[in-house]
C-alpha cells in the first residue's frame, strides 16, 4: 500500500522533537496524520449506532417478545419495535449513501472501503503480510495510515457489501407494507425476482443481521487490539480523525 | 358445450329473457351510466355481435382443487360464469364429451378462434423422461400444452401448480414438475396462485376479461393487482393484536382463545400474497386465521420446502444440517467470538512474551 509508513520516512522526522517543561519533565514528539475527515466520523458513528438498533429491533421482529397483556388497543409494542427499526434502516440507508457520496470528495482513506485493488500484487503481499501479522507469525506489524490491506479487505466485504445487501432487501421488504405502488417497490421490487417467496428474502436479511454481527465483533476486537500492538491510535482516530504513532 | 360461437345476446335469449326486456335492459344502462342517446343501440349491438370469449380448460399434474373451489364460487356464481359469461368448450373433467369426441374440440377450437380463446391450464407438465408422467388423451400433457398455447390469446395458470409447481415441485421433484411459465414463454400468462385460489378471485379475473376485453393488469410476478398486492398479513382481523405484541404462544393457551396474531406460531400472513383476508372463503364466511389455524402461504412459490407451516423463520436444509437462519447465525456468531476470544488470549501471552524479551535485552 502506498500509505505503509517505510521506517525513517517523513512522518516519523518529527521523533526528535522534544520540549522540556520548567520542571524538567520531557514532552515527547508524536507523528500524527489526519485521517478521517469529519463527514467519515459522523457516518462511522450514526451508523454504528443505526447497525445497533437495527440488530436489536430486527431480532425482535423475527423472534417477538412474549405476549403483553391487555387490550390491543393500550399496546404498541411490536408497533414500536417495528417503527424503531424501520427508522434506523433509513438513517442508515441516508448515512451509508452519503458515506459513499464523501468518497468522490474526501481523501484518499474515505475511498477505501469501497474497493479492493484486485489488480495489484503488492497489496496481495501486504494482505498475506498482514494474516502472517495476526497468525503471529511476524513479530513487527507494518504500519499504515489508513486501513491496512487486509482490513480494507475486511472492510470492503464485510462492512460495505453486507450494509448494502441489508439496505436493499430491507427496502424491499419494507415495500411489502407500504405497497407495489409505493417508491421502495418500484426501486426494490426487483429482489421478489431473484426470490419470489419473499420468506426467503427474510431469511437471507436474517443471515445477513449475523454476518453483520460477526463483522462488528471482528471489527472491534481488531481496531482494540491493534491500537494497543501496532503502536498507533485506532479508536481514539475515529473520534478525532487523527492518527498517532506511539514509536 | 359446443364451440359453436355464441353472443351474449343468444344466452340472454336462451335464458328466456324476451328482445323487448333486452332492448329495455339496454336503454335502461344507457340511462344510468349517463351515456348518449344512441348508447342504448350501441350496448345492445354490442351485445348481439360481441362472441363469449372461448375458454380451454386443460388439466396437468394437479388434484382438482381448483376446478373444487372455481365451481363453488358465489359472486359471480360459476353457472353464471360458465354458462353466460365465457364459453367453456373443454374441461376434460367436468364436459359431456368423452374420448375422441372431447378431443376434437381442441382442434376445432384452435382453427375456429386462433388467437382469440383463452388456455386455463390447471396443474403443470412433468418434464421428467419426455413428459411421460402426465399422459394425456395419449400424449405427454407438455404436448398438449405446447400446442393449444401455440394459438392462445392468454393463458390463465390456475393455482400454485400451473403458478410456482407446487407439492408436485417439491423437493426432490422427481417427476421435474415445472410450472407454466417455465414452458411456455410467448404468451401473456396470468398467475392465479392458490391451493386452491379462492373461488371468487378466479371467477374474478374470468369476468374481468370477458368485460373489459383485456387482461388484468399484472403485478411483477404475474398475479392480477387487484387480488395478489396485498398480503394476508396487511388486512388480517387480527393484525392489531400483531401491532400491539400480543401473540399466540401455543395451541391451546389463553391468547388462541382470545384470537391474538398467530405470528409465533407460523403464520405465514406477513409474506403471502393473497385475498384470503378480505375476500375469505365459501361466499366469505371465513378463512384460515378466522379458523384459529396460521395461514401456510399456499399461493408462495415453494411453499412446501420452506421448512414447517408452525414455524416462524425458514428452516435452511444445507450442508445435512437443518436450522433456522437464527440458530445458524448464533452458532457462527458464537464461532467468532470463540474464535476472538482465544486470539486475544494468545496475543496476551506473547505480549508478555515479548515484553520480557525486551527487559532481558535492556538489562
Amino acid at each position: 500500500m502506498m500509505d505503509a509508513i517505510a521506517p525513517g520516512s517523513d512522518v516519523r522526522s518529527d521523533l526528535s522533537a522534544i520540549a522540556a517543561d520548567a520542571s524538567g519533565e520531557r514532552a515527547v514528539g508524536r507523528p500524527t496524520v489526519y485521517v478521517y475527515e469529519a463527514p467519515v466520523r459522523i457516518c462511522h458513528w450514526v451508523n454504528a449506532f443505526s447497525i445497533l438498533v437495527l440488530m436489536v429491533t430486527g431480532y425482535f421482529i423475527g423472534s417477538p417478545l412474549p405476549t403483553v397483556a391487555g387490550e390491543a388497543s393500550d399496546n404498541f409494542v411490536m408497533g414500536y419495535i417495528r417503527f424503531a427499526h424501520f427508522a434506523a434502516g433509513q438513517v442508515l440507508a441516508v448515512f451509508f449513501l452519503t458515506r459513499f457520496l464523501w468518497a468522490f470528495v474526501g481523501n484518499h482513506h474515505s475511498r477505501q472501503i469501497f474497493y479492493i485493488p484486485v489488480h495489484r500484487k503488492q497489496f496481495w503481499k501486504e494482505v498475506l503480510h498482514e494474516i502472517r501479522w495476526y497468525a503471529f507469525l511476524e513479530r513487527k506489524p507494518k504500519m499504515y495510515v489508513g486501513h491496512n490491506p487486509l482490513s480494507q479487505t475486511a472492510m470492503f466485504t464485510g462492512f460495505t457489501l453486507f450494509v448494502a445487501f441489508m439496505i436493499v432487501t430491507g427496502f424491499a421488504l419494507y415495500s411489502e407494507g407500504t405497497g407495489i405502488d409505493s417508491w421502495q417497490h418500484k426501486l426494490f421490487g426487483w429482489v421478489f425476482a431473484i426470490w419470489p417467496n419473499s420468506q426467503d428474502v427474510h431469511t437471507w436479511h436474517h443471515l445477513g443481521m449475523w454476518a453483520l454481527v460477526m463483522f462488528v465483533m471482528v471489527h472491534i476486537y481488531a481496531a482494540v487490539r491493534e491500537d494497543i500492538m501496532s503502536r498507533q491510535s485506532i479508536v481514539s482516530s475515529m473520534i478525532s480523525g487523527e492518527r498517532q504513532f506511539r514509536d | 358445450m359446443g364451440a359453436a360461437t355464441e353472443t351474449f345476446y343468444s344466452v340472454i335469449r336462451r335464458q328466456g329473457i324476451t328482445r323487448r326486456s333486452f332492448h329495455k335492459f339496454c336503454s335502461l344502462t344507457a340511462t344510468s351510466l349517463g351515456l348518449g342517446p344512441l348508447a342504448a343501440s350501441r350496448i345492445a349491438n354490442a351485445l348481439e355481435t360481441k362472441p363469449r370469449v372461448p375458454v380451454i380448460w386443460m388439466h396437468g399434474l394437479e388434484c382438482t382443487c381448483c376446478s373444487e373451489s372455481f365451481i363453488r364460487s358465489a359472486h359471480p356464481l360459476v353457472k353464471d360464469a360458465v354458462l353466460s359469461m365465457i364459453s367453456l368448450d373443454y374441461d376434460d373433467t367436468i364436459m359431456a364429451a368423452a374420448g375422441h369426441q372431447a378431443e376434437a374440440i381442441l382442434g376445432e377450437t384452435r382453427v375456429k378462434h386462433k388467437g382469440q380463446y383463452i388456455l386455463a391450464v390447471e396443474g403443470n407438465p412433468p418434464l421428467n423422461e419426455g413428459g411421460m408422467f402426465c399422459i394425456d388423451g395419449g400424449k405427454p400433457f407438455v404436448e398438449k400444452l405446447k400446442m393449444m398455447a401455440e394459438d392462445a390469446m392468454a393463458i390463465i395458470a390456475w393455482g400454485a401448480c400451473a403458478s410456482w409447481g407446487c407439492v408436485q415441485a417439491a423437493k426432490p421433484n422427481p417427476t421435474q414438475a415445472t410450472p407454466i411459465d417455465k414452458v411456455i414463454t410467448n404468451k401473456p400468462i396470468i398467475k392465479v396462485p392458490g391451493c386452491p385460489p379462492i373461488a371468487e378471485v378466479m371467477t374474478g379475473v374470468v369476468t374481468f376479461i370477458t368485460t373489459f376485453g383485456k387482461l388484468p393488469e399484472l403485478d411483477r410476478q404475474g398475479r392480477p393487482k387487484m387480488f395478489y398486492s396485498q398480503r394476508i398479513h396487511d388486512k388480517c382481523y387480527r393484525r392489531p393484536h400483531f401491532d400491539a405484541g400480543q401473540f399466540v404462544e401455543q395451541w391451546d393457551d389463553e391468547a388462541a382463545r382470545k384470537g391474538y396474531c398467530l405470528y409465533k406460531m407460523g403464520c405465514k400472513g406477513p409474506t403471502t400474497y393473497n385475498a384470503c383476508s378480505t375476500v375469505r372463503w365459501n361466499g366469505g364466511v371465513s378463512f384460515p386465521i378466522q379458523s384459529g389455524h396460521g395461514c401456510i402461504g399456499c399461493s408462495e412459490d415453494g411453499f412446501w420446502d420452506k421448512g414447517s407451516f408452525y414455524d416462524r423463520l425458514t428452516n435452511i436444509k444445507q450442508f445435512g444440517i437443518e436450522k433456522n437462519a437464527d440458530q445458524i447465525g448464533m452458532a457462527a456468531a458464537g464461532v467468532v467470538g470463540a474464535a476472538v476470544a482465544a486470539h486475544a488470549a494468545v496475543t496476551a501471552v506473547k505480549r508478555l512474551a515479548s515484553k520480557r524479551e525486551d527487559a532481558d535485552h535492556n538489562s
